[in-house]
């Protein structure tokens, strides 16, 4: 009987395995890019400018999805795109959580004073139009990949800072919180043993959703120059230049489209994926 | 005597009637309280919705800080003490919640449950949490499950067994079989009858229903809008209720009746 429990609270999470298997392909394909890519991301042949992928006329051996208008590996450079992208979900979807859902649970859990203040802060926040927002920032702090971290951090932290103040609270409402200080549990330890559980499932979707975000707002950052300097490939900067001619050379614009939607679409697929394998409580 | 509460008062902001600038008013909810626990006593407490007898349960323990009067715990004044002095002392008086899917981690495993209160006491878990479980005549496969794996019933006992594991002097049974099933009712009730008598407990045994209240406790007090409207030994409450409040709770028990047709 146990054992068909078991079983039944454990799909095989068709889901899980496919994200997380693009995912981890993309993590390979960054980390080991100078081994893999089969031209120098940087390197411009003007008499190779714009041949299509593989599967049609006119190509060259060896440049698997195209080139660009001035002779670039497509392939290569999104491999090497794939590096900043990830560094950027990692890091900066990582770093916003932790702001983020710090603040929200101590604000949800202690309530009062803290709550207040935290709150109040979070809505003046939450009034500045974010990209705008981003734009200033980067314009003040520079481009670069470290204005990049710290514009989508100071942009979306406010997201689980509400969030998970909302689910603290709900969550601090129910009586097994009493019973643990009936027990003689210390409120902070009961917010890190007893609440903190109970809000991670949330918080794992949520950073799983951030890292998608934080692909996307490099992208869009790419798109408008604000990004890392030009010549390091980035996937938004490659949909950028392939908007100009994709009437000429339509893969320059579509291949790291379709790339950027997949990893997008995985991060936040990998949260649902992660919840259904691990969390205890089916919903 | 394990408890004396004198002139207990409290009140609680009302939050919903909050002013924009200011402090929201207070709801006066119990008024005056003054009653003794003798120790062994299982003493029923009861009353209608908004009567208070919930809120007067946590004063009991201090999850509330009563506004004024005095609550006396096995001799110590705990009326206002602070947490940090409270918690070397919350061994001693335990609490079983009305309803266990709220009162029970529902990221904790059983056995996880029971033993967090005893590691934070310092006592060791490993015999305990069995011993625990068997008492409330649980299988000890049931400590690697989580709570929504159980019944209604077995809920309950999880919640028994966690207050029982730290030996307490004193436990506050708050409701807890009003979200049972008729059948789990008694059983979970005998339950309690002989862990009381095995333990030697001293209880306190919240409720809206009389009958319940009847089969276990020795005395009872009747709350009404925060003030004790009745206190007599259980038989003499039965056969002659003084207040008007105690007979209209009487009347509200459903009885038996063998002469019933159906047409």
């Amino acid at each position: 009987m146990r054992d068909a429990r078991a079983e039944v609270r454990r799909p095989i999470g068709l889901r899980l395995w496919l994200s997380g298997g693009w995912l981890s392909l993309l993590a390979l394909a960054a980390i080991f890019a100078p081994l893999i890519a089969p031209h120098d991301p940087l390197a411009q042949d003007l008499f190779l400018g714009r041949l299509p992928p593989f599967w049609e006329d006119g190509t060259e051996p060896g440049y698997v999805l195209g080139t660009d208008s001035l002779g670039r590996d497509v392939l290569s450079r999104i491999l090497y795109g794939a590096r900043l992208a990830l560094i950027v979900a990692l890091v900066a979807g990582t770093l916003t959580c932790l702001i983020g859902a710090t603040l929200g649970l101590v604000a949800g859990y202690y309530r009062g004073w803290c709550d207040r203040i935290i709150s109040r802060f979070v809505d003046i926040w939450m009034a500045f139009p974010p990209v705008l927002f981003a734009i200033l920032l980067i314009a003040v702090l520079g481009p670069g990949l470290i204005s990049i971290i710290i514009a989508i951090v100071v942009i979306d932290w406010t997201r689980f800072a509400r969030v998970i103040r909302a689910e603290a609270m709900s969550q601090g409402a129910m009586d097994y919180v009493a019973s643990a200080q009936v027990a003689g549990r210390t409120q902070f330890g009961t917010m890190l043993t007893e609440i903190l559980p109970n809000v991670l499932p949330t918080i794992v979707a949520l950073l799983t959703l951030e890292m998608g975000i934080a692909v996307i707002v490099e992208a869009i950052l790419s798109f408008v120059n604000l990004s890392i300097s030009t010549d390091s490939p980035t996937w938004g900067g490659m949909i950028a230049e392939g908007r100009t001619s994709v009437h000429q050379a339509w893969w320059v614009l579509v291949f790291p489209l379709i790339t950027l939607f997949l990893t997008v679409l995985s991060f936040s697929q990998l949260g649902e994926g992660l919840k259904d394998r691990f969390d205890p409580v089916l919903r | 005597m394990m408890y004396q509460v004198t002139d207990l008062h409290l009140s609680l902001p009302d939050m919903t009637r909050k002013p924009l600038v200011g402090a929201a008013p207070r709801i006066h909810i119990l008024k005056g309280l003054t009653f003794d626990v003798p120790k062994g006593a299982v003493l029923g407490i009861v009353g209608g919705s908004g009567s208070g007898k919930s809120t007067l349960g946590r004063a009991m323990l201090r999850l509330l800080e009563p506004t004024s009067g005095q609550i006396v715990f096995d001799g110590t004044d705990v009326s206002h003490l602070i947490e940090d002095q409270l918690r070397p002392m919350r061994r001693r008086f335990q609490m079983i919640f009305q309803d266990p899917m709220s009162s029970l981690n529902p990221r904790r495993r059983v056995g996880g449950i029971i033993a967090g209160p005893l590691r934070l006491h310092g006592m060791e878990t490993a015999g305990k949490v069995d011993d625990a479980l068997e008492m409330v005549g649980l299988p000890r496969s049931f400590a690697s499950r989580y709570p929504h794996e159980l019944s209604g019933g077995q809920r309950q006992r999880v919640g028994i067994a966690r207050a029982i594991a730290l030996r307490p002097d004193f436990i506050l049974a708050d409701e807890i079989v009003s979200g049972l099933d008729v059948s789990s009712q008694a059983q979970v009730l005998n339950l309690l009858e002989d862990l009381v008598r095995e333990l030697g407990l001293t209880l306190a045994f919240i409720s809206h229903d009389l009958s319940v209240i009847r089969r276990l406790c020795s005395r009872i007090i009747v709350l009404d809008q925060g003030k004790i409207v009745e206190e007599a030994p259980t038989e003499a409450l039965f056969e002659a209720p003084k207040a008007s409040y105690t007979r209209a709770l009487l009347q509200a028990i459903p009885l038996p009746d063998p002469y019933q047709v159906w047409d």
